[in-house]
């Protein structure tokens, strides 16, 4: 009978208090992802819409080529105009 | 029943309510994160999308500007010669001069241009004057104005007193300054 009393002590002041902490730890961690989500959402939102911008790189793409084109026009005429060292 | 069982009893329905209270709240704050995660998934799946042929265009696009850098690097080197051509690009842009350098395959220090490029200088003289450009235009269709289009590269370049007049349509005779005191010529003074 003593033993068993001092089992049930031991599964009021120990057992059941560190299966709360555990069970408060779990939770809470669960609640920070949640936050952490929460404020992940409107910055991946931001992060497309700034990205809208990439479909003028095609534009860039063909306006670069057309730079060296045009340089290498002009570099062809330097070459006969300008004599060599 | 016995009061030590009663306490058992008590015991492990308070860790049972425990257990389902937490578990509960988890599970509740499992399902919120996983509705966040669907829509977070959304923007993400954008941004893979609209980033997917960035690669692709900007190796395209260094693609072109090395080969514009290559071939006016080639024309700098072949014109002005690989030492001074380094220099010249040391000139333009302070501390570019090495990449020069070592893009071909040299090292060592970029040699020291200046301010006024002799072998440059004398190219936009030839230019002005000899070129082929600058007498074709006196015979035919005008390319370009053999008398003025490079009047400042001549006054900067060659004697300013200029040539005198050689052939027709040459460069303008420019008169000496008049010569003034006790040794001026009874004509020159009269004038």
């Amino acid at each position: 009978m003593t033993l068993w009393w001092i089992g049930n002590a031991l599964l009021l002041l120990v057992i059941v208090p560190v299966v709360v902490i555990l069970l408060r730890g779990v939770l809470a961690a669960a609640k920070d992802t949640t936050r952490a989500v929460d404020r992940l959402q409107p910055v991946a939102a931001a992060a497309s819409k700034d990205l809208d911008a990439v479909e003028l790189l095609g534009t860039t793409q063909e306006q670069v080529g057309q730079t060296v084109a045009v340089v290498a026009d002009y570099g062809g005429s330097l070459d006969t105009i300008l004599e060599d060292a | 029943m016995e009061p030590a069982a009663v306490v058992t009893l008590i015991a492990v329905v308070l860790v049972i309510l425990a257990l389902v209270f937490y578990l509960v709240s988890v599970i509740l704050e499992l399902r919120k994160i996983t509705a966040g995660l669907d829509a977070v998934i959304g923007s993400v799946g954008e941004i893979l999308q609209k980033t997917e042929p960035v690669n692709a265009v900007v190796d395209h696009i260094n693609k072109d500007l090395s080969a514009g850098t290559d071939l006016l690097e080639g024309l700098l080197d072949k014109k002005a010669g690989q030492d001074d051509a380094a220099g010249l690009v040391e000139s333009v842009y302070p501390g570019a001069g090495a990449s020069v350098l070592a893009r071909q395959g040299r090292s060592g220090e970029v040699k020291n241009i200046d301010v006024v490029y002799t072998p440059g200088a004398v190219q936009l003289a030839r230019l002005g004057r000899d070129s082929p450009l600058g007498v074709g235009a006196m015979s035919g269709a005008a390319l370009r104005d053999a008398r003025s289009s490079s009047a400042a590269a001549r006054a900067i370049y060659t004697n300013p007193s200029g040539p005198v007049v050689d052939e027709p349509g040459g460069p303008a005779y420019r008169p000496t300054s008049p010569t003034i005191g006790a040794q001026t010529e009874p004509e020159a003074a009269g004038n």
